[in-house]
């Protein structure tokens, strides 16, 4: 496979800890949520909604910040979707994969995410993790939705949403985890998440990976 | 270097935030006193001897008694309005608040059970002795202020028939007997106090007949009660009396009557210090439990009752199920009994069949605080299992909390045409009890309350619903959250209408959820199998 490795650092260090921090995050919240939801015993039902409203709770604060840390470093860039090489990613993972071929697109300082990545990132970003986190929030607040003028909620459609966005969650972490497998080893992007140093292939990075617009930090 | 150090530093991280997490819950699930309670604690302190008179100095109560009406004209000769107050009171009418004339709600007017059924407008004198007048002469009588107000019981009837009987002799064994008896009579009547938790039971312990057979939560195991039973009442805690939250204005009791709601609105005694203490809101407020509790966010639809009484009949056993249909069965020719489990009938020829149950779990509904209780005025289905008293209340009804209750179900007679149940007469000559013909009892008894009768009887299935409120549990023991939020068979289970985490959920997103995450799971194993053979092969080549 790869011959010419080179390491670069990939990944800050607040990139790496909310990575993980907000990862540890998810897991307790799929697992108290499902025992909340009457799928098994593991903390009994009272301490799994304490938990579970507590770590919810704490990810909406941690959230604020990681939306301020994604806007002032200009990182959001890193998540604009493209179409270019799309499909040769797809490819790829489809049948490439097996044959041994080289991924299409490498990973760059410039360019962390390939063009699937950049497509599920950002709608796990924007739309996925946001929706969890409102219905969840209003799930909470169940006792103040009169005082919020949200009387007409019904418990029912946002439980549902809520279950909705769970699975889905669940979907990506499966399919998640076990991406990070297909690196030259199978724990080459977890160790790059973990140390923020990726081993990547020498290579050009391509014009239509830069960041859209110039910006000053390099 | 640079991973593990990493490594280390994440592992701190997780650790400080799991911490935290586990701390902050088990902080809570150690919680100090909750500020209800304390707040509850602060309101009753332990009863001061405030009392400025001593009974058995007064002259008025020195003197021979002959008779009960001389007893009441001695208290009343103070206490110049008790008398006239009481007979105001649901206490002596047995007459419910109902302004309805017609439908006369009320043990002396139209109401029905599904034990006794029926007083049978105060004729069936079997009722009586629970009556607070002399002798069970009921409404007709004097008041009996000892019943309520006395320390100790003596039988009355007894007494003063063998007081009379001797009084007047001129044998010195049969003058002491008189001067002893009398001894006793006083040392009875100067003895006041109080209504005591055996005065109120003396009554309310043995509603239906029997020790435990009513309530469910009321029965003589409440008269010395050890705090596991009862935290209010336990001996071994703040030992209340009834009237500690039966608070009583004008000799009128607090509490529910008929379709009255025992309190109007839910008022603590910080709002109103001379507010009824009947809800337990009065003295804990309507978030008792410490500040953020989860618990807190519980108390506006449900109320405390549902989980801090999770059993009832704790220590007796209370009587369920009366089937008067399987009365009238007898052994070589003669009535008899039989016991059961609990060493309680089991079977009794002039009553039927019973059942009886201990540690029991109530049922719950959704109640305003108003009953509504059938009286033979009351057209009924007889395809259906009859509800004779059943709790008014439902989820749309702002003042409706879910309650817990006992349901004491059975067979009685209702009439097959005019679609009525029926009062048969129990006690007395021509009572069922004697007779064990149902026709006559049932003629005598609807006669008795001025109300038809068809001629053709069959019975029906029915319920009577009380709440639960007495046998308060201690803290640890209080229904856990997933007694209810499960979906197997949990205490709300019947409850519908209303969505509750754990114990509903929507069948489709679950279908579909699942099989997206196998979907995925099939997809991604598919995918590495795929790698795994695929790069082998690329070896082997
Ligand atoms: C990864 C994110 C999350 C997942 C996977 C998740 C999952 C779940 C699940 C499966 C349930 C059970 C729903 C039901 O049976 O009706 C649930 C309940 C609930 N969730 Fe979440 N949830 C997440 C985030 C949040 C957040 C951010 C909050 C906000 C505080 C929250 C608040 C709640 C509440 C209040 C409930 C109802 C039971 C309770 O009080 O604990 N959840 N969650």
């Amino acid at each position: 496979m790869a011959e010419n490795l080179t390491q670069i650092y990939l990944y800050t260090r607040y990139e790496r800890f909310w990575h993980w921090f907000q990862a540890a995050m998810i897991v307790v919240l799929l697992i108290t949520g499902f025992e909340v939801h009457g799928l098994f015993r593991l903390l009994g039902f009272d301490l799994a909604v304490r938990v579970h409203n507590f770590v919810g709770i704490a990810w909406l604060i941690a959230f604020a910040f990681f939306v301020f840390w994604v806007f002032t470093t200009g990182e959001w860039r890193q998540y604009v979707p493209t179409t270019q090489k799309m499909f040769a990613v797809v490819r790829y993972y489809a049948y490439g994969i097996f044959r041994g071929e080289a991924h299409p697109v490498p990973k760059r300082k410039e360019a962390k995410h390939n063009p699937l990545q950049r497509l599920v990132y950002l709608m796990l970003a924007a739309t996925l993790l946001p929706v969890q986190m409102l219905s969840g929030f209003l799930y909470w607040g169940y006792n103040s939705w009169a005082d919020w003028g949200l009387g007409w909620l019904s418990l029912e459609v946002l439980a549902l949403v809520h279950m909705a966005g769970a699975f889905s969650i669940l979907v990506f972490l499966v399919t998640h985890v076990y991406m990070t497998t297909t690196g030259h080893t199978i724990f080459a992007h977890t160790r790059a998440m973990i140390t923020g140093w990726e081993e990547i292939e020498e290579g050009e990075i391509q014009d239509w990976e830069r960041p859209v617009k110039p910006t000053c930090e390099t | 270097m640079m991973p593990i150090r990493w490594m280390r530093i994440f592992c701190v991280v997780f650790v400080l935030c799991a911490g935290a997490v586990l701390a902050r819950a088990a902080d809570e699930a150690a919680a100090e006193s909750a500020p209800g309670r304390t707040m509850a604690r602060q309101a009753t302190q332990d009863v001061q001897g405030w009392t400025t008179v001593d009974h058995s100095r007064l002259d008025a109560l020195k003197k021979p008694f002959a008779s009960g009406k001389q007893v009441t004209e001695a208290c009343v000769s103070c206490h110049s309005e008790a008398a006239s107050q009481f007979h105001q009171t649901i206490h002596w009418t047995w007459l419910g608040t109902e302004p309805d004339a017609e439908k006369r709600m009320g043990k002396a007017g139209d109401s029905l059970n599904n034990f006794c059924i029926s007083a049978n407008n105060m004729q069936d004198k079997s009722c009586n002795a629970c009556h607070p007048s002399w002798n069970g002469q009921g409404t007709e009588g004097e008041v009996n202020c000892l019943v309520c107000h006395g320390r100790q019981q003596i039988n009355w009837t007894e007494a003063f028939d063998d007081l009379n009987a001797f009084s007047g002799s001129d044998d010195p064994e049969e003058q002491q007997i008189v001067a002893d008896i009398q001894a006793d009579i006083q040392q009875a009547v100067q003895s006041v106090i109080l209504p005591a938790r055996e005065n109120c039971g003396s009554c309310h312990f043995y509603g239906g007949g029997g020790d435990g057979v009513k309530h469910g939560d009321l029965d003589s195991s409440i008269a010395q009660p050890p705090k596991s039973l009862d935290v209010h009442m336990g001996v071994d805690g703040k030992n209340f009396q009834c009237t500690r939250c039966h608070t009583t204005v004008r000799h009128n009791v607090a509490g529910r009557i008929y379709s009255r709601p025992a309190a109007a609105d839910r008022k603590s005694l910080i709002e109103d210090d001379l507010t009824a203490k009947i809800t337990c809101e009065s003295c804990h407020s309507a978030t008792p439990h410490k500040a953020g509790s989860k618990a807190n966010d519980h108390t506006d639809r449900v109320a405390c009752q549902s989980c801090h009484i999770p059993l009832f009949a704790r220590q007796n056993p209370t009587k369920t199920w009366w089937d008067w249909s399987k009365a009238g069965t007898l052994q070589d020719g003669k009535k008899y009994n039989e016991k059961g489990e609990f060493g309680k009938e089991v079977y009794m020829t002039i009553k039927g069949e019973m059942k009886w149950e201990k540690d029991v779990k109530p049922e719950y509904f959704w109640f305003n605080g108003s009953m509504n209780t059938l009286t033979i005025k009351d057209f009924i289905d007889p395809e259906k299992i009859v509800a004779v008293s059943a709790p008014v209340g439902s989820r749309e009804d702002k003042n409706a909390r879910i309650f817990p209750f006992k349901i004491h179900g059975g067979k009685q007679p209702y009439d097959t045409v005019q679609k009525v149940l029926l009062a048969p007469m129990l006690s007395g000559k021509d009572g069922y009890w004697e007779t064990l013909d149902w026709q006559n009892a049932i003629e005598k008894g609807m006669q008795a309350l001025n109300a038809s009768y068809s001629g053709s009887f069959d019975f029906v299935e029915t319920t009577y619903a009380f709440p639960i409120t007495h046998m308060v549990a201690p803290r640890d023991n209080v229904v856990r959250c997933a007694e209810c939020h499960t979906g197997q068979g949990g205490r709300f289970a019947s409850l519908t209408g209303f969505y509750m985490p754990g114990r509903d959920r929507t069948g489709w997103i679950d279908s579909l959820g699942w099989l997206a995450v196998l979907g995925a799971l099939a997809g991604v194993a598919l995918h590495g199998l795929g790698r795994a053979f695929s790069r082998k092969g690329g070896k082997e080549n």
